[in-house]
């Protein structure tokens, strides 16, 4: 019997998961109220495979899941994944930034003038120490997410695109719901967090890695894509507001790209953009199970980063219950919903059909 | 128990709530804090909607007094507006208002914010101007209808300390029964174990919380320095001098130097 997987939500929880789930034999189908894949928060991410940095103000959990990222993308979707590090940098007036940041990860070695000139000849000269985090990789993750679900397409996976919410569930044995910032106001503790993003375009700016700019107050970074297209990004703030960005976060991020370089100040400005990531208390994704419907949420800023381990989880929590009941794993999976609900009632799916 | 504006609240210690790693570690901070009071930026966090959403829904769920700022305003227009938003939002007249008069030091404005807390005042506000040391507008912000003062002892952020003991030493005797509490600037416990000692009410922090690496923990040894401080105050401290002073009496014998 094999086993079908409705998933709710084409942004990159749930096409991971798709992979993961078709990888192993699974029949998929993906179910997407908008026109196309990745619209939500992965239409605006940072793409940055970074969680040697982020452990800066993320907990433990984001290194650890997120290490092996670089690795499951690569193998998923060859020549995507670029390897070349991040490099943080701060103006010179704000160096105990950059002594803090180091303070709070692993990861990292110090560079001077002449090694920034070497890593990156780009801001030759422009900086006197930065910290390489040399194990670090991005991809482009609108790319990232066209290929993946060309992939997905290629290995069988059937994807609903301008579907309705209540999408019909009959039939299926598992329904993950990954439908992110969506379902704010219907998840428990659920809550979004804004983020407004520019691209720039510039051929006279070279970087080959991302570079996080530490400031006390307006920290940003920025991912060289391809076409002399950079993305700057992101702010936080507490609201589930995606309407367009604001006029001071324009401000304050093109200042601080010109900053990094005074030539992004003859860059032209392809893009700005505003989205929402939906986020638990902790920052953390979780993962719930109530009856046949599994529910993964919360990436933050982490979707690219964690997804990849995320689904591995979660398909395994699927397989090992077409033969067992569901048990907890991998220290992730956490109750979103009610203890009661979970572990309940859960289907043989080998016997299903 | 330390009065402002009426209402007696025990903890000397006054926590901001941005900029935290994640609303469950500010959660765990205000609470390792034991404050009773907790400052809120509305124009920050609201991002032009008006409802804050499901931030200030933690917030309002963390049990304590809720004291909205007008952090990131520059006109006394935008604090004035800010201010009455805030009272919307959490149905408090507290509001601490902020008017940065310099984009870089966020150095307050004092001009404008004498003007804007007499309009706040004369509306029905209870207002706790951020200022900075000088005397003479502490006492134009008397004058405006404040009965709280709240002076930088260094650059918002900076983490530096108090850099002016004397301004502090003489704000302190000047108007020795307003509370006087110190915002901005404060980096380590120890700073604010200095301004206690100074016989300051309380001491308002953010950033030296939030960016701890464990802020629950910092938030807590900030209590315990506060609490050291306002005690040894009122202890009555020894005065340094410039020779040694033996703890046992030297009387009886031979030299007496």
């Amino acid at each position: 019997m094999i086993m079908r997987v409705l998933i709710r939500g084409a942004g990159v929880a749930g096409l991971t998961i798709a992979h993961e789930l078709a990888s192993k034999g699974a029949e998929v189908e993906v179910a997407e109220t908008a026109a196309r894949a990745g619209g939500g928060a992965s239409w605006f991410a940072g793409g940055m495979l970074a969680p040697w940095c982020e452990r800066e103000s993320a907990p433990e959990a984001v290194l650890t899941l997120g290490r092996g990222a670089a690795d499951w993308w690569d193998a998923a979707l060859p020549g995507h994944v670029v390897r070349n590090g991040t490099l943080v940098i701060t103006p010179p007036r704000d160096t105990a930034e950059l002594a803090r940041f180091a303070a709070r990860t692993t990861g990292s070695e110090w560079l001077d003038t002449e090694s920034i000139e070497t890593v990156e000849p780009g801001l030759a000269g422009r900086f006197r120490k930065a910290l390489f985090f040399r194990d670090e990789a991005h991809l482009d993750p609108r790319r990232a997410i066209a290929a993946l679900q060309e992939k997905l397409v290629a290995m069988g996976v059937c994807f609903h695109f301008g579907a309705a919410l209540d999408f019909p569930d009959a039939g299926f044995d598992r329904i993950v719901d990954c439908t992110g910032a969506c379902a704010i106001g219907e998840a428990t503790d659920l809550r979004g967090v804004r983020g407004e993003m520019l691209i720039l375009e510039t051929p006279e700016v070279r970087l080959s890695r991302p570079v996080r700019l530490l400031h006390p107050r307006i920290p940003l970074y920025i991912v060289p894509r391809e076409n002399n297209h950079f993305m700057v990004g992101a702010t936080m703030i507490e609201s589930d507001d995606s309407g367009p960005i604001s006029a001071r976060s324009v401000m304050e991020l093109l200042n601080a790209a010109y900053a990094l370089h005074p030539a992004f100040g003859e860059a032209r400005v392809i893009e700005t953009g505003a989205g929402v990531r939906p986020a638990y208390p902790d920052n953390l994704p979780r993962i719930g199970v109530d009856d046949r419907v599994i529910h993964v949420n919360g990436f933050y800023r982490h979707g690219f980063l964690l997804a990849p381990s995320v689904a591995k989880d979660v398909t395994a929590q699927i397989i090992a219950s077409s033969k067992a009941k569901f048990a907890p794993s991998a220290g992730l999976f956490k109750p979103a919903f009610p203890t009661e609900h979970r572990n309940a009632n859960p289907l043989e799916i080998g016997a299903s059909r | 128990m330390l009065d402002l504006y009426g209402t007696s609240v025990s903890s000397r210690l006054l926590l901001g709530t941005a900029r935290y790693p994640s609303p469950a570690i500010l959660a765990e901070a205000v609470r390792a804090s034991q404050a009773d009071i907790v400052t809120v930026s509305l124009r920050r966090e609201t991002a032009g909607s008006r409802t804050g959403g499901a931030f200030f829904e933690l917030i309002r769920t963390l049990d304590v007094k809720v004291l909205p700022n007008t952090a990131g305003c520059h006109t006394v227009q935008e604090a004035v507006l800010t201010a009455k938003m805030a009272r919307e939002v959490f149905a408090t007249d507290w509001i601490k208002l902020e008017v940065i008069g310099n984009h870089d030091t966020l150095q307050p404005d004092v001009f404008a914010l004498v003007e804007a807390a007499r309009i706040l005042t004369g509306e029905g506000f209870k207002v706790f101007p951020y200022t900075t040391d000088d005397l003479v507008v502490a006492e134009r912000l008397l004058d405006a209808g404040c009965e709280v003062l709240m002076p930088w002892c260094a650059p918002i952020g900076s983490a530096m300390g108090p850099i002016n003991l004397p301004a502090l030493r003489s704000m302190r005797s000047h108007f020795p029964d307003v509370p006087l509490i110190v915002d901005a600037g404060v980096g380590r416990p120890s700073h604010a174990a200095i301004v206690m000692e100074l016989g300051f009410d309380a001491v308002l922090l953010n950033t030296a919380v939030a960016g701890a690496g464990d802020p629950a923990a910092m938030a807590a040894a900030f209590t315990g320095a506060i609490e050291a401080g306002r005690t040894a105050f009122h202890a009555g401290m020894i005065e340094p001098r410039d020779m040694a002073v033996p703890s046992t009496p030297v009387i009886g014998k031979a030299v007496f130097s």
